[in-house]
């Protein structure tokens, strides 16, 4: 907008170098919470998604701590130890609490909203080469759709903190404890948590996800420039693309279901309460059609970020390009399929169950296909261990035990022994916290001087990794263990034998939560002192990285000419900005354009 | 879809080469953003059709599940009024698709009065649903545990309701209402001790709203045609525990497909407003207020309820006076609408969903109402 074709040079900043970025465009409030500017409302996202994870995390804490050492009437040698039952009845209804709102926070305010909504709304546009995405107000309407379902939760947690500490009660109930899955009859009939706010909210939540996944697709199909052809997409926009198949296709499933869920619980319609003539594993049906998708929305993006990551920090190109990309698309597809799992031990027939478990075992090939492409992208790479790049090796590391532990649980008959255990527990932990935040966190420390302009500290993000790494493992690891022993999920206290593993669990939460405030000192610390960042820090060649950091406000003054993603010949390290430029491309204009380098 | 950049100077010194005030700075053609809106709304559609999908699934498995219920509860509803409304709601989707034509073509002045038009076939087809709606009020058939049908809500024993007769009824309601005896032979089913508990009962309305079967003589219906064949309450067995599913089903799809119906209306308007000239806009709104307030009149009569009578009667006298303060505007008014074969991609958008809201009520009609 602000210079004409042909005088500027390709790559360069120009005239933005003077100061107008993104973040300098417009000042006050109102310039952020009404902007329609992609980057910013990814920006606006990643503070009320973050405050969301902080939530459920302390939710997290305070359950680890509840188990350290539950209230029990007799201690191990079988005397007593004065504690009442009331005493217990009400540390148990806590404990239950804090669980159900750990996971509706993690799962329907942080995990889903994560990378799609921060890093796709910040990155895939630029990536792209485009200016925007395809509906900036739609845009905007689901960041404000997000902030009304969150105040749901917001609700929630007030309609508790108020009843336990002055007994005051806010109309609908308080607190939650149906587990985030809201399962019936209980949610309708029996709970006394505020159920229809949380369904509300997670409804709402979902048209938040819904509208972003119209405007991912919407943007990837019409807002190609020239050249960008679909296989010289990176595999991020891949990754995103085939999580905005899911979340259209899906989410409304749960919209309906959700719906019912209220009707059921207001009016008592009956359609999932036998005592009404309704059907408790319809809704089970309904609910994982939607949510077992739903853990491809939030492990698919992951693995986008990987791929990026693992390049740039591999000096190489990535191996295999062809097989991610369709294997993105293979598990958006196959996620549609494979709900039935979950109901292994809820009376679905013998055939089902079958049927569905083999198909389970169908979504390891294009899972292991990302794993095994990846190591070989590694393979004689020049690996350069920078704190993203730790991120996304942990990721390949848990990401592989959470998903073959995943195969333990696909297998029918070791489901039904390991089923409500805290196996579960540990594999889908290991798989959306170990995969997705693991790969959250590498994304933000990738793009982060693209997003504020400001390098991050590599010392203290490596000493935080060191303890997210461990303090992640240390907590879940044991969990394994005592699933496979017997330990139920849920349960607020525990026989005397697994008091090692939960003990180690604890305190491995304690370290991973220690890790992660380290995380975001890094981040705040970087935003105040950082040192400024180059166009270009990491050597990669996606488009984002051809536009100044912060970029600005249009992204490009011209569109960038595109070639392969991955092909980082011509890159080379220029100690003076920090930075990588690359000859080949930084100083031509536009009038005597090069045929762009791929091979 | 969009009009971020109304304003033709701004754009234009924006944009060196194009003067084209609704194209959006991150498109680089017209026809680039219009297939995107197009894109977009057909995705979004996808995602209406699998919310609705939800509901029709949990139809197939009542359906499955509980076949005489259905066969039982269905003829509680009219097919002749679902019938009408069914042909109001495709004649609508006529006028639109007429609508969408006349934008492409430039034919201003059609292309208001097919918008209209529309607007009008969704009203009648609210009303139509309202007054089965208001049917079922009157004879306790609420979804869920309000239902006459239901264990929690008459106690143990759920009344046996010939619901075949209902459907005459419904045809006469008013003047069921008003007193006038049944013109088909009348034989009582049932005795007093039966009678569903009236939710009503006490309260200043109960003689307006009292259920007409629940007199104290026990309940009062007409005699089916003797040549049909149909199932009665007991042969339901223990499914008749289960019959207010089907009003639970009934209730949830007619009435996410008349929030459709509604949203749709409000997006109609919206394109009615931009396709006349804008000294005539709050003429239009004049007359949409007026049109909101005998709605809520005419609601106000049926259920009966005075304070909508009341309270429709004001807000169709502002929308007059605020019609009749523009009119005169309105009529000197040589200005034109915003569309045309250059740009009109908000009607098409608009007549997408619209279009869909037709087709969904295409299946729901003979699913509930056609069940044999």
């Amino acid at each position: 907008m602000t210079a004409h074709a042909g005088t500027l040079p390709i790559g360069q900043a120009g005239d933005h170098e003077h100061g107008d970025n993104y973040l300098t465009h417009g000042r006050g409030i109102k310039s952020w919470l009404f902007t329609l500017d992609h980057k910013r409302i990814g920006i606006m996202y990643m503070i009320l998604v973050c405050a969301n994870f902080l939530l459920g995390g302390i939710f997290a804490i305070a359950l680890r701590t509840m188990l350290w050492s539950p209230l029990r009437m007799f201690d191990a040698n079988g005397n007593p130890t004065g504690v009442t039952q009331e005493q217990i009845n009400a540390s148990h209804n806590l404990y239950n609490h804090f669980f159900t709102l750990h996971g509706a926070v993690m799962v329907f305010l942080f995990i889903i909203p994560s990378i799609p909504a921060i890093l796709g709304n910040f990155v895939l546009p630029m990536q792209l080469g485009a200016k925007d995405v395809a509906f900036p107000r739609l845009n905007l309407l689901s960041f404000w759709i997000y902030m009304i379902g969150a105040v749901f939760f917001v609700y929630i947690l007030l309609s508790g903190v108020l009843h336990a500490a002055f007994g005051i009660s806010l109309p609908g109930g308080w607190g939650l404890d149906t587990g985030w899955t809201f399962y019936t009859p209980y949610s309708t009939a029996r709970a006394q948590g505020a159920v229809v706010a949380a369904t509300l909210g997670a409804f709402i939540l979902g048209f938040s996800s819904i509208l972003t996944g119209v405007n991912f697709i919407a943007t990837v199909h019409m807002l190609r420039p020239k050249g960008m052809t679909w296989f010289r997409m990176p595999l991020f926009i891949w990754a995103i693309y085939s999580t905005a198949i899911i979340q259209i296709l899906a989410t409304p499933v749960l919209a309906i279901t959700l719906l019912l869920l209220v009707a059921e619980r207001t009016l008592g319609v009956g359609i999932f309460d036998p005592a009404l003539g309704g059907d408790p594993v319809l809704y089970q049906h309904f609910f994982w059609f939607y949510s077992h998708p739903a853990v491809y929305i939030m492990i698919l993006p992951a693995m986008g970020v990987i791929s990026d990551v693992i390049v740039a920090f591999s000096r190489k190109h990535v191996f295999g390009y062809n097989f991610i990309a369709f294997s993105s698309i293979a598990i958006a597809l196959l996620s549609f399929i494979v709900w039935g799992h979950h109901l292994f031990v809820s009376g679905q027939s013998a055939l089902a169950n079958a049927i569905f478990s083999m198909l389970t075992f169908s979504v390891a090939i294009p899972s292991a296909i990302k794993v095994f492409n990846w190591i070989s992208t590694l393979y004689k790479g020049d690996v350069r261990l920078k704190t993203p790049m730790l991120y996304a090796l942990g990721f390949i590391f848990l990401f592989t035990l959470g998903g073959l532990t995943g195969l333990f649980l696909g297998a029918l008959s070791v489901d039904i022994y390991l089923t409500d255990t805290y196996f579960i527990i540990a594999h889908f932990h290991y798989v959306m916290m170990g995969s997705t935040l693991f790969a959250f966190i590498a994304g933000m420390y990738y793009w982060w001087p693209k997003m504020f302009g400001k390098m991050t500290n590599e010392t203290l993000g490596k000493i935080a990794f060191c303890f997210v790494f461990f303090g992640f493992n240390l907590t879940f690891f044991p969990q394994f263990v005592m699933g496979a022993r017997g330990m139920p999920r849920r349960y607020a206290s525990y026989p005397i034998k697994f008091v090692t593993e939960h003990h180690l669990s604890t305190t491995g939460a304690y370290t991973l939560g220690f890790g992660l405030v380290l995380v975001g000192i890094d981040w705040m610390y970087s935003l105040k002192r950082g040192k400024k960042a180059p166009e270009n820090p990491w050597g990669a060649n996606t488009l984002e990285w051809r536009c100044s950091s912060p970029p600005p406000h249009d992204n490009f003054a011209t569109t960038p000419l595109v070639g392969d993603p991955y092909d980082l010949h011509g890159w080379v390290y220029d100690p003076a900005t920090n930075g990588w430029v690359n000859p080949e491309l930084g100083h031509r204009s536009s009038d005597s354009p090069s045929a762009p380098s791929h091979h | 879809m969009s009009h971020a950049a109304t304003n033709p100077t701004v754009v234009a010194a924006h944009n060196g080469h194009h003067h084209d005030p609704h194209l959006a700075h991150h498109f680089e053609t017209p026809e680039q953003q219009y297939q995107s809106g197009k894109l977009g709304m057909w995705v979004f559609l996808a995602t209406e059709i699998l919310m609705f999908g939800g509901l029709f699934c949990a139809y197939s498995v009542y359906r499955h599940n509980h076949p005489e219920v259905f066969e039982f509860a269905h003829k509680a509803l009219d097919p002749v009024l679902g019938g009408i409304n069914t042909v109001v709601l495709i004649t609508s989707s006529l006028t639109m698709a007429w609508g969408v034509r006349a934008a492409q073509l430039g034919q201003k002045r059609l292309l208001i009065w097919c918008l209209a038009l529309t607007i009008i076939g969704g009203a009648g087809f609210m009303a139509i649903k309202s007054i089965e709606y208001n049917t079922k009020w009157k004879h306790n058939l609420f979804p869920g545990s309000y239902n006459v049908y239901s264990k929690t809500f008459t106690g143990e024993e759920t009344p046996p309701l010939d619901l075949a007769a209902l459907n005459s009824e419904g045809h006469h309601a008013p003047a069921h209402e008003a007193g006038e005896a049944a013109p088909h032979p009348v034989k009582t089913i049932y005795d007093t001790r039966l009678v569903p508990h009236d939710p009503n009962a006490g309260t200043p309305d109960e003689a307006k709203i009292k259920p007409s079967f629940a007199t104290s003589t026990g309940m009062v219906t007409q005699a089916p045609p003797a040549a049909e064949e149909h199932l009665i309450y007991t042969d339901l067995g223990r499914d008749r525990h289960h019959v207010t599913v089907f009003f639970s089903i009934y209730f949830l799809m007619t009435g996410l497909h008349g929030i459709h119906v509604l949203v749709g209306m409000s997006l109609i308007y919206w394109l009615l407003r931009r396709a006349i000239a804008s000294q005539a806009r709050f003429f239009a709104d004049g007359l949409a207020v007026t049109g909101t307030g005998l709605f809520f009149v005419y609601l106000g009569w049926l259920i009966p309820l005075t304070f909508l009578l009341i309270g429709g009667a004001i807000v169709a006298a502002i929308g007059i006076v605020i019609a009749l303060m523009f009119a005169g505007r309105a009529l000197r008014a040589t200005g034109e609408g915003e569309f045309d074969p250059t740009y009109f991609t908000p009607v098409d958008l608009v007549g997408l969903y619209w279009h869909l809201v037709d087709l969904i009520w295409i299946f729901l009609f003979p699913l509930l109402y056609l069940i044999r």
